[in-house]
């Protein structure tokens, strides 16, 4: 006999680099990359430093909520409700700053909202089987109409003793002329790459997408796990609104209006699985990162603007063809 | 003494008696086939063994001391383990997760236990060479036969000391290459002294590897004997009522 039994079992059926070429977030890097040096070259504009940090900071806030968006897409679920959570957060840290408290004050009001809401769609979810996409969808409608209730509707752009910390703390840039919520977001990703790949709950996350009945014969806790998801998605918004309120300046009520879905288009083109059981926090990045790449150089190569949506959806179905097509190849 | 002793075990669910004053024991090292009609109470007796129904009546004695669970991660702790009908396997994740999956190695201290991947790869490794299966820890379970996802879910078992293992229908759905595998797989837990009950429709298999042959009808026990004084025909009259009971 040639090949022994135990040299088999020790083999490792994929190299490096075909594990690099068959994954979805390699190639949109690529096309990312591609585009950059592309608009680099055909246009003066686009690798001004200016520029640069623009596109770089306008990433972050669908990236951040991706980020929290990609936890809930590898179990299986859906949450609808990020855009509107992302405005219920900023409205309450502005409302509680403008009534005269410190920042701490207003950022941990902030986050407790945020949690609750996240805590209130997953109860639902896991324990009383309420279909995901029904939970949030109602709950994308409830969030937006507390944060009007709160503000009554108006702008707030008034934040208290506290306003300037406020401010530089979205629209500073601390270290190295990098914008502080690009620096967010890079934490943020790190946070969340290390817990999918490194800790049990990560494990149990994919797991649950990948079988959720045979995560729970084989004793994972999925019901607080779900719970616990979808508190990270309503967290991720509520961050994402807060450092987005910074930048701003100021909160309206239709603050994070339609943001759902770019979130969701981010996650996908970045490679996750709405069916569950595939996703990355890189992913998720890069997936905004096309977009807003795409957005940006619209605007920079002079196409009329009405064309952005088309571009966008484009990139999204082309994305996920990728994916088709190795899948064909495999089930042939 | 025997591993696992149940003495008059009954189980209704309303006016339905599923399982009617059922006695019989394991011994350690013994394949015992549990066959019956559809409906017969096959499930029913196995499902009170791993623990997510308790009996109505009747009492289980585990290597003598009196076994109460409340709840099928109770059953694990006992040394019960259970290969469900569909395995339950994640297609997403390696071979090496399936089988550590829900109770991971960690490495590490506090809240930086990290994943202890090198770990687990080995251990799965060392299990599917025992288990003489051609499989390998890396690979994704989407990608493997009926035979080696078998071999996952067997190895599963095989993590802690199991005592007993009960096997839902492990043959169903494979092909015959594969129900040899299987068969083999059933033959290394037993020369490692665990006690398996193998539910099964398949005859073939119920008299190529068990020791005893266990026939349940309409909640009673039919029958309970050895392989080798018993017969398929017997089996089969016994299990569709043709032959009333048989000592």
């Amino acid at each position: 006999m040639a090949v022994t039994l135990d040299q088999t079992i020790a083999q490792k059926q994929h190299t490096f680099l075909s594990r690099l070429f068959a994954n979805q977030t390699f190639w949109v890097v690529i096309a990312v990359i591609l585009a950059c040096l592309f608009l680099s070259v055909a246009t003066d504009s686009f690798a001004t430093s200016k520029n640069i940090f623009n596109i770089t900071r306008n990433i972050t806030f669908v990236a951040i909520v991706a980020l929290g968006m990609t936890f809930v897409i590898i179990t299986g679920g859906i949450d609808l409700s990020v855009g509107s959570v992302l405005c219920l957060s900023s409205m309450v840290l502005a409302v509680t700053m403008h009534a005269g408290y410190s920042i701490e004050v207003g950022i941990l009001a902030s986050i407790a909202t945020a949690l609750a809401i996240g805590a209130f769609n997953g109860l639902l979810i896991a324990y009383l089987g309420f279909p995901p996409f029904v939970v949030t969808l109602g709950m994308l409608s409830v969030a937006r109409s507390l944060a009007m209730v709160a503000s009554n509707n108006t702008v707030v752009f008034q934040f208290g003793p506290d306003h300037q910390k406020l401010l530089s703390l979205g629209g500073g840039a601390w270290v190295f002329g990098i914008a502080n919520p690009v620096l967010y977001m890079i934490l943020l990703a790190a946070i969340t790459g290390f817990i999918l790949r490194w800790t049990k709950f990560g494990r149990h996350i994919f797991a649950i997408g990948g079988n959720e009945h045979a995560a729970t014969l084989t004793g994972v806790p999925v019901k607080q796990i779900k719970v616990v998801v979808y508190m990270i998605s309503a967290l991720s918004a509520g961050l994402a609104g807060i450092i987005q309120t910074g930048w701003l300046g100021a909160v309206t009520t239709n603050l994070g209006n339609g943001m759902e879905l770019q979130v969701i288009a981010a996650t996908v083109i970045g490679g996750a699985n709405l069916a569950g059981g595939v996703g990355t926090a890189l992913g998720a990045v890069v997936g905004a990162a096309l977009i807003e790449v795409i957005r940006n150089s619209l605007g920079l190569l002079g196409i009329n603007a009405f064309w952005q949506g088309t571009f966008i959806g484009g990139a999204i179905i082309l994305a996920v063809l990728f994916d088709r097509i190795r899948n064909f190849r495999r089930s042939d | 003494m025997s591993v696992l002793e149940l003495a008059n075990i009954s189980k209704h669910f309303g006016a339905i008696q599923a399982v009617n004053d059922v006695s019989f024991s394991l011994e350690a090292g013994e394949v015992v086939g549990l066959m019956g009609d559809n409906g017969a109470g096959k499930s029913t007796l196995v499902k009170m063994i791993a623990g997510n129904f308790h009996p109505s009546h009747g009492t289980m004695r585990l290597e003598g001391k009196d076994l109460v669970m409340h709840k099928p991660a109770d059953a694990r702790q006992h040394g019960i383990e259970i290969v469900h009908q569909d395995l339950a396997l994640c297609n997403n994740l390696t071979a090496a997760a399936n089988v550590y999956l829900g109770r991971e190695l960690r490495r590490g201290f506090g809240p930086l236990r990290i994943l202890d991947y090198g770990a687990m790869y080995k251990r799965a490794g060392q299990l599917f060479a025992e288990l003489k299966s051609e499989t390998r820890p890396r690979d994704l379970v989407k990608q493997m036969s009926g035979g080696q996802r078998q071999a996952v879910a067997i190895a599963r078992t095989m993590l802690s000391q199991a005592k007993i293992v009960l096997m839902d229908e492990p043959t169903a759905a494979i092909s015959v290459r594969q129900v040899a595998e299987v068969l083999n797989l059933i033959r290394h837990l037993r020369d490692q002294g665990i006690a398996v009950v193998l539910i099964s429709h398949r005859m073939p298999d119920v008299f190529d590897v068990a020791d005893r042959v266990i026939v349940m009808r309409r909640g009673r026990k039919v029958a309970d004997k050895k392989i080798a004084s018993s017969s398929p025909e017997e089996v089969t009259g016994l299990i569709t009522g043709a032959i009333e009971q048989v000592a």
